[in-house]
């Protein structure tokens, strides 16, 4: 596209500037966990989707609250991946690296592509903050950096400078700082300032001179570069081809919370949201305690146990219990997980992964529990397992695992993960009279059978089963049908605590087939590309975007790829094997050591070969893009 | 078959349910048992609104032998459940039953907190100072130097106070009974029946194969007048097989006095259930064998708002100030853009 060049601005400064279109720009806004990061990336983000650009996120912080100030281990950082094609994934190398501090820039210059804008807080260059970052020499200096497009700016100094007659103190001052940065990026991408004049307004409507401050900064930044000559060209990512809708913004974790509570409220029955606090989960109980309105009843319990007793407590008395963690709660977990499991009880348990073992790796993303959600209890303990693929489906499969537990009277759990969970995408508001309604039936007052039909006991009985295999959700407070359940092996129909050797050995097979009846009522696997070929690109969860994106692009270049995604993992759909053998070879991706991979080889014998990354991020387009290469060369 | 309907009047058959029980001959479970079903069947609730939630133990087996909606859960995890189920259904009578092991060793810290946030339910722990269906390891209550399988040089662990525990943790009722003690028993679980909110009470259960005897002297006709104190609210503290010994506050501490030469009723405490401040009931928790009469009765019994209410009360508040909540208004809680 020929550049077009823009006339001159305000203020009377001779700019001449160039306009270029690109397709996709990947932006990283870097500084110190202090400087407002995840603010200004979530404004751009904002700015970015209302301008009609399809957009994908990856924020990226610290463990701590508040690392010391300039520190390596301090830096917070937000990319955004913006385009005006469908994209999937929050971009593999940056063209755009925004460095407040020395600090940032040695830890994020490696993802900026060579000859990348790099645009640079000149002011916070100081000796002292060089000396936290390592280094020994400052790199403005020493020509390490010309291989990129430098734009040293005192953004201290302007910012300042901008806010000079309002009498702020200067750490008043300097906590704008990151809104002249993003009115900077927004003159340079032609972002649109009023989403974020708007949001300042509402934000600090009970504090003028914030107002007036953010607002005076971020216009600051934008007029700057309109008036430099030092930055000379400027970029346009034009709208994307959207399917007609409505449209927001939307991250994993709020899109779980709003597709639990509407899925109860369409289904008609009760949240009850038990949870202990724990990264990176705790904004769903956030959203979820400010739903009130919604008749949530959250409970934030004494610890993960606790909130797992209170899911299932509450799946007892007729509500469904839902209760969300991250790897180290799915352990404590595990217990009254199984309790669950054998009492066979409607709960949901959200599994927001992050790096392990242990305590691991609490902000940073991997999808490592998938063996753990599968065999991680004592005994023949089977629970359903779905995973969504991108942060808008989080709200898809919040839907699927209330249906898959109230209808199979089970345990289910969501596999979500860290960058699921924070990131964000565009989401279509889905018509609500579009919306299933999960029918849920409990059995009425009556004789023993509930429903006024006889049983020929005179009493009920709580393990009678459908052809499902499914037992009645009979609640407490309803006359007649009384009755005790609990973990010790039953006598299948009555609920009797049972030994018998024959009994045990019928229920454990009966549990596992009432698990294994749920592929006769989920989606088939479906495959983006050829139906048969050399290679199928198989992965789960959050990798969905570059797995795809990789793919597509390997198909462009003429190899007979497919891909294919697992968004139910127990059981997986029906036709999972016949579609992993139209393909020679079989490729899982995962941010795992090969979870996945193992599942697949050891219930197919296929002999699927892994691509396993542990590094805490998810995975680039053109890792996976490399590996089909090299195997189908 | 007619349609069952809800059964307004009980018998204590009708809390028996039919399965056979299985605790060992002799054990004060029975006696236990027995009482609860005449206490359900006084209280004038519907049957299908009681719920019995366990843990593991022998005690923890309760809810199989009553004709209620039961729960037989994990170990030390049953006021969790309470919890939730109570939360989600605050129209329920919830009791948990515990034992000395389930409560106050693996369960010690949801009891802790279930009696904080005083959540209507009664909690019943069965304490017999051992563990007992695992066949008879030292538990949290048994005294200092018990002899056991995993102890046979003695326990060295020193014992807890249930009590002083449930009292630390703030509990709004808190009383002691005695298994074989039918009528106090009785009129113990109605109380606790009574009550809302967090209600604890600790029963002294006799364990006949693994620690059988060990509340004796609180049994023994012979001896138990001098051994145990009756506690009622508005009364001196009297105990002794004459009605002649009392308890009187010596500083901070409780003192065994004898009326007479000097000592008069007027100089002994008298028993406050509805103190505000627990400092009573916990000093008269910390009164144990052979150096005090223990103490048998209602320790506390005050008022606050139950967890469950506040819970509910928060949601219906909101819902009453900012209306119900519509999805589209969830749908739409951040920036809405249209591609046309």
């Amino acid at each position: 596209m020929a550049p077009i060049s823009t006339p001159l601005q305000q203020s009377g400064h001779a700019a001449q500037h160039v306009l270029e279109e690109r397709d996709s720009v990947t932006i990283r806004f870097a500084g110190d966990s202090g400087d407002g990061m995840q603010l200004a990336g979530t404004q751009f983000t904002n700015a970015s989707a209302i301008l009609g650009n399809d957009i994908s996120t990856l924020p990226d912080f610290p463990a701590e609250i508040r690392a010391p100030a300039g520190s390596l281990a301090g830096v917070s950082g937000f990319q955004v991946h913006f385009s005006s094609h469908d994209i999937h994934t929050p971009g593999d190398a940056l063209n755009t690296l925004v460095a407040m501090n020395p600090a940032a820039l040695k830890t994020n210059l490696r993802d900026l592509e060579r000859g990348g804008i790099l645009i640079i807080n000149a002011d916070a260059f100081t000796t002292s903050d060089l000396t936290k970052a390592g280094y020994k020499v400052n790199p403005l200096e020493d020509g390490s950096l010309k291989g990129y497009k430098i734009y040293s700016i005192p953004i201290n100094k302007l910012n300042r400078d901008a806010v000079a007659d309002m009498r702020l103190s200067p750490r008043e001052a300097d906590r704008c700082k990151n809104f002249f940065a993003l009115g900077l990026v927004y003159w340079l991408y032609e972002r649109p300032l009023e989403p974020t004049l708007k949001w300042i307004r509402d934000k600090f409507a009970k504090n003028p001179a914030v107002l007036e401050a953010n607002t005076r900064t971020l216009k600051a930044g934008y007029h700057y570069g309109e008036t430099a000559e030092s930055m000379p060209v400027h970029y346009r990512v034009s709208k994307a081809q959207i399917k007609p809708g409505r449209y927001r913004k939307i991250t994993g974790n709020e899109a779980l919370a709003m597709g639990l509570v509407t899925a109860t409220q369409l289904a008609g029955i009760p949240l009850v949201y038990g949870s202990y606090p724990i990264t990176p989960a705790s904004d769903i109980l956030h959203y979820l305690a400010d739903m009130k309105r919604y008749g949530v009843r959250t409970v934030q319990a004494e610890d993960e146990i606790a909130a797992m007793g209170v899911t299932v407590g509450a799946a007892f008395g007729g509500a469904l219990g839902v209760t969300a963690t991250s790897g180290p709660g799915v352990c404590l977990k595990s217990e009254a997980i199984g309790l669950a499991v054998m009492t066979e009880l409607p709960c949901v348990i959200i599994d927001v992964q992050r790096g392990g073992p242990s305590t691991g790796l609490p902000t940073k993303t991997e999808q490592a529990d998938l063996l753990q959600a599968m065999f991680g209890r004592n005994g023949e303990c089977p629970a359903a397992i779905v995973a969504p693929c991108s942060p808008g489906d989080c709200f898809t499969m919040a839907f699927e695992a209330i249906r898959l537990a109230v209808t199979f009277m089970t345990p289910v759990f969501v596999l979500s993960d860290g960058y699921l969970a924070n990131g964000s995408e565009p989401w279509a508001i889905p018509n609500i009279a579009d919306l299933p309604h999960i029918p849920v039936k409990h059995p009425s007052a009556g004789s023993a059978n509930g429903n006024g039909e006889s049983n020929g006991h005179d009493h009920f009985l709580p393990y009678k089963r459908d052809e499902r295999l499914v037992r009645q959700w009979a609640v407490p407070g309803t006359p007649g049908l009384e009755h005790r359940i609990g973990g010790l092996e039953k006598e299948d129909v009555t609920g009797n605590v049972c030994y018998d050797p024959a009994n045990h050995e019928h229920m454990i097979k009966t549990r596992a087939k009432k698990i294994a009846n749920i592929a006769n009522e989920i989606p088939e696997l479906s495959v983006v590309g050829p139906d048969e070929g050399d290679l199928l690109v198989i992965g789960w969860g959050g990798t969905h975007g570059a797995i795809l994106s990789a793919v597509q692009r390997a198909q462009r270049k003429g190899y007979k790829v497919a891909a294919a995604h697992l968004r139910y993992l127990n059981p997986m759909p029906k036709n999972t094997e016949a579609v992993l053998r139209r393909y020679k070879r079989v490729l899982v991706p995962e941010l795992n050591c090969g979870q996945l991979r193992l599942l697949l080889r050891a219930y197919f014998l296929v002999d699927a070969i892994g691509l396993n990354k542990v590094q805490g991020r998810p995975f680039l387009i053109s890792e996976i893009e490399e590996e089909i290469t090299r195997l189908l060369s | 078959m007619t349609a069952v309907t809800s059964l307004t009047t009980l018998s204590p058959k009708d809390l028996a349910s039919d399965q056979d029980v299985r605790w060992c001959p002799g054990c004060g479970d029975y006696s236990i048992l027995a009482q609860m079903k005449k206490v359900l069947a006084g209280l004038g609730i519907p049957r299908e609104k009681l719920v019995f939630v366990s843990g593991i133990g022998c005690s923890s087996r309760f809810p199989y032998y009553l004709n209620t909606y039961g729960f037989h859960s994990i170990h030390g995890r049953a006021p969790t459940l309470a919890t939730g189920l109570k939360v989600a259904r605050p129209d329920l009578q919830i009791w948990v039953i515990t034992g000395d092991g389930d409560g106050l060793s693996i369960g010690g810290n949801h009891l802790i907190h279930a009696i904080r946030r005083n959540v209507d339910m009664k909690i019943i722990l069965f304490n017999n100072e051992i563990y007992g269906l695992t066949k008879g390891q030292y538990s949290p209550t048994s005294r200092l130097g018990t002899r056991t399988k995993s102890s046979p040089q003695g326990s060295l662990d020193n014992p807890l106070r249930p009590l002083s525990l449930a009292i630390g943790a703030e509990a709004t009722f808190v009383a002691r009974t005695i298994d074989v003690d039918v009528n106090h028993l009785t009129e113990t679980l109605k109380r606790a029946a009574q009550h809302k909110g967090a209600a604890f009470v600790e029963i002294y259960q006799n364990c006949k194969i693994f620690n059988d005897g060990v509340f004796e002297y609180a049994t023994d006709k012979s001896v138990k007048a001098d051994s145990t104190l009756y506690l009622e609210h508005g009364k001196p503290l009297i105990f002794g097989k004459d009605r002649n010994k009392g308890i009187r506050l010596h500083g901070l501490d409780p003192e065994v006095v004898t009326l007479g030469s000097g000592i008069t009723i007027d100089d002994l405490l008298i028993h406050d259930e509805k103190a505000e401040e627990p400092s009573l009931a916990y000093l008269l928790s910390r009164m144990v064998h052979p150096d005090f009469p223990e103490c048998v009765g209602v320790f506390r019994c005050v008022e606050r708002p139950t967890y469950d209410d506040l819970v509910n009360k928060q949601v219906t508040d909101v819902q009453r100030a900012k209306g119900p909540g519509k999805l589209e208004d969830l749908f739409t809680s951040d920036d809405v853009w249209v591609v046309e």
